[in-house]
């Protein structure tokens, strides 16, 4: 038995498979304040997809006012109801840190139709 | 007193991660702990003199087996072991045990309790204080000479005129027995034998290690 086998066999929620770099989603996230539970959308681009395992964990971008607003979410936990992907985008590499540096027209990603 | 918990011997398979129940994650080290196997029961009225218990863990091979090991294996009635440890146990507490006894973790650990873990540290090699004591160093600029990672003056002049006995300096680190004490124990996977303590445990992956119920935690 290795690690390699173990977190294999964890038992990890099925979502995100066919989710890739360029990709806008809505994640749903579940927040709890004191005794209630809501759910939260959280709306933007996947510019990154940092593979581990059960430790994987995605980079979702926003602009929200002007200002750029990046949130890390771990794939597979428990406080993410569920994602949702919205369209599919032209993306010729797999960290798109390069929107970062992008306001206004130059920052759009253009659509694959059909894509989904 | 000698901890007297009852416990296993295991070997540390890596580390992980998973979520708790409020969706935090939670950084955990695998134990494969056991199934381990009564080899002999030792009490304070035999010649022993003490009370113990002593387990093996992991079959080995007949031919690497020494003639007067399988003597020893053959009277519990156990094939041979790797690894042969004793647990010293609380004086009456012998009873629980017999000779040919298989005990798992799940008959000793359940999540939500506190384990220690026994094991031989990594070897460090020779090292110096920085590494070995978090001696703070020099600074890299305002002419610094050959001193960086210095401990810097180790005593004083005529008084005392030596060095104080216990002063921290260079020398061997690691391949120590450490004992990490009350990690949690966040899962139990009684099928597999396996032990999923919160934190980290002394030595690689792989390494053999005792894994006790906490001595100071319920």
């Amino acid at each position: 038995m290795d690690i390699a086998t173990i977190e294999k066999n964890l038992e990890l929620p099925d979502r995100g498979r066919d989710m890739k770099p360029g990709d806008k989603v809505r994640v749903h996230v579940k927040i709890t304040e004191g005794e209630k539970t809501r759910i939260q959308v959280f709306e933007g681009t996947v510019i990154k997809i940092q593979q581990g395992g059960p430790r994987t964990t995605f980079t979702v971008r926003k602009v929200s006012y002007n200002v750029g607003v990046e949130r890390i979410f771990p794939l597979f936990s428990p406080s993410i109801d569920h994602i949702e992907i919205k369209s599919r985008h032209e993306v010729r590499r797999a960290k798109l840190y390069y929107l970062r540096d992008r306001r206004g027209k130059s920052a759009r990603l253009k659509e694959i139709r059909g894509a989904l | 007193m000698a901890n007297t918990s009852p416990g296993l011997i295991g070997r540390k398979i890596g580390m992980t991660q998973i979520f708790g129940d409020n969706g935090e994650a939670v950084a955990v080290t695998v134990i494969e702990a056991g199934p381990n196997t009564v080899i002999s029961v030792k009490s304070s009225d035999s010649a022993a003199g003490y009370d113990a218990v002593q387990l093996g863990f992991a079959d080995k091979k007949e031919s690497r087996t020494t003639k007067p090991e399988a003597g020893h294996f053959a009277k519990a009635g156990v094939s041979p072991k790797k690894y042969v440890q004793e647990f010293r146990l609380e004086s009456g507490k012998t009873g629980d045990f017999a000779p040919g006894q298989s005990i798992a973790a799940g008959d000793l650990f359940e999540a939500g309790g506190f384990a220690d873990v026994t094991a031989v540290s990594k070897g460090r090699g020779f090292a110096g204080v920085m590494k070995k004591y978090n001696f703070r160093g020099f600074i890299r600029s305002h002419g610094t000479h050959e001193y960086f990672r210095h401990g810097g003056s180790i005593g004083t002049r005529l008084t005392p005129g030596h060095v104080l006995k216990g002063k921290k300096m260079p020398g061997h680190m690691g391949a120590a027995q450490v004992t990490v004490q009350n990690l949690r124990i966040v899962k139990v996977d009684a099928e597999n034998n396996l032990v999923f303590l919160k934190g980290g445990v002394p030595g690689p992956n792989g390494g053999i290690i005792r894994l006790r119920k906490a001595q100071k935690k319920g």
